[in-house]
């Protein structure tokens, strides 16, 4: 029984994120959208957590929410996989359950 | 109808944003459909259940009374996550006395908010159905 966690806030405004993965169990799956996207850059401090969390977890980050960012792929850290709307659509279909982080 | 367990995590202080506001009335609602209500307090949201809320100097109806009604739409599992009270230097003296009945044992007036650390309450999660988040 796994578990699609989504968020939506930048993590350098609310601490979405952190909370997010210190509640994911493992082999949950966790997607970034919408101003969440900003923490998976490559060298920020957000990065950091996100993919110190890869052991357990996979992460994901919605493309065009960074390409509406101007946030080029190859600027992403390490170990997080770009999924196109599509690609959020099978995610929700893959997991049992999801749970939004406003 | 089969019975399903939902659970409602509240994570932003009231007052300041709805969220508070709306995920009680969702609650209340949804305590109508029989079904297993759990009701979590991560992050900010603890606040939503301190002691001595005084919103009427800035405009706001007090709702917090409204949490010691659950106990009457049979709503008694509410889950305060310990972390988050101690990083907000919060004890749970700091929180409301949230109560219900017990019909099992002849009435008797029981807590209904259990103190719990931020790996329980990620077990908690992972054992619902369906999860509503504000």
């Amino acid at each position: 029984m796994s578990m699609l966690h989504i968020v939506n806030k930048s993590p350098f405004e609310r601490n979405a994120v952190a909370s997010c993965l210190s509640h994911a169990s493992e082999g949950d799956a966790v997607l970034l959208i919408e101003d969440a996207v900003i923490g998976a850059v490559a060298g920020s401090q957000a990065a950091t957590l996100l993919t110190s969390a890869l052991t357990t977890k996979a992460i994901y980050v919605l493309g065009e929410d960074l390409a509406a960012r101007g946030i080029e792929q190859s600027r992403l850290a390490q170990g997080l996989q770009v999924v196109d709307y599509s690609g959020f659509v099978d995610l929700t279909v893959q997991h049992d359950k999801t749970q939004s982080w406003l | 109808m089969a019975t399903k367990k939902f659970m409602y995590v509240n994570r932003k202080a009231p007052y300041g944003t709805v969220y508070a506001l709306e995920s009680l009335e969702v609650v209340l609602i949804a305590a109508a459909f029989e079904q297993e209500v759990t009701l979590a307090f991560v992050d900010d949201g603890v606040y939503q259940i301190i002691k001595d809320q005084k919103p009427k100097a800035i405009g706001m109806k007090n709702f917090s009374p409204t949490y010691k009604a659950l106990g009457d739409y049979d709503i008694k599992q509410l889950y305060v996550e310990r972390e988050s009270l101690e990083e907000r230097g919060l004890t749970e003296d700091d929180l409301m006395e949230l109560t219900y009945e017990d019909e099992d044992d002849d009435w008797a007036e029981k807590s209904s908010l259990s103190i719990i650390s931020r790996a329980e309450m990620a077990e908690l999660m992972a054992a619902q159905d369906v999860t509503f988040s504000f």
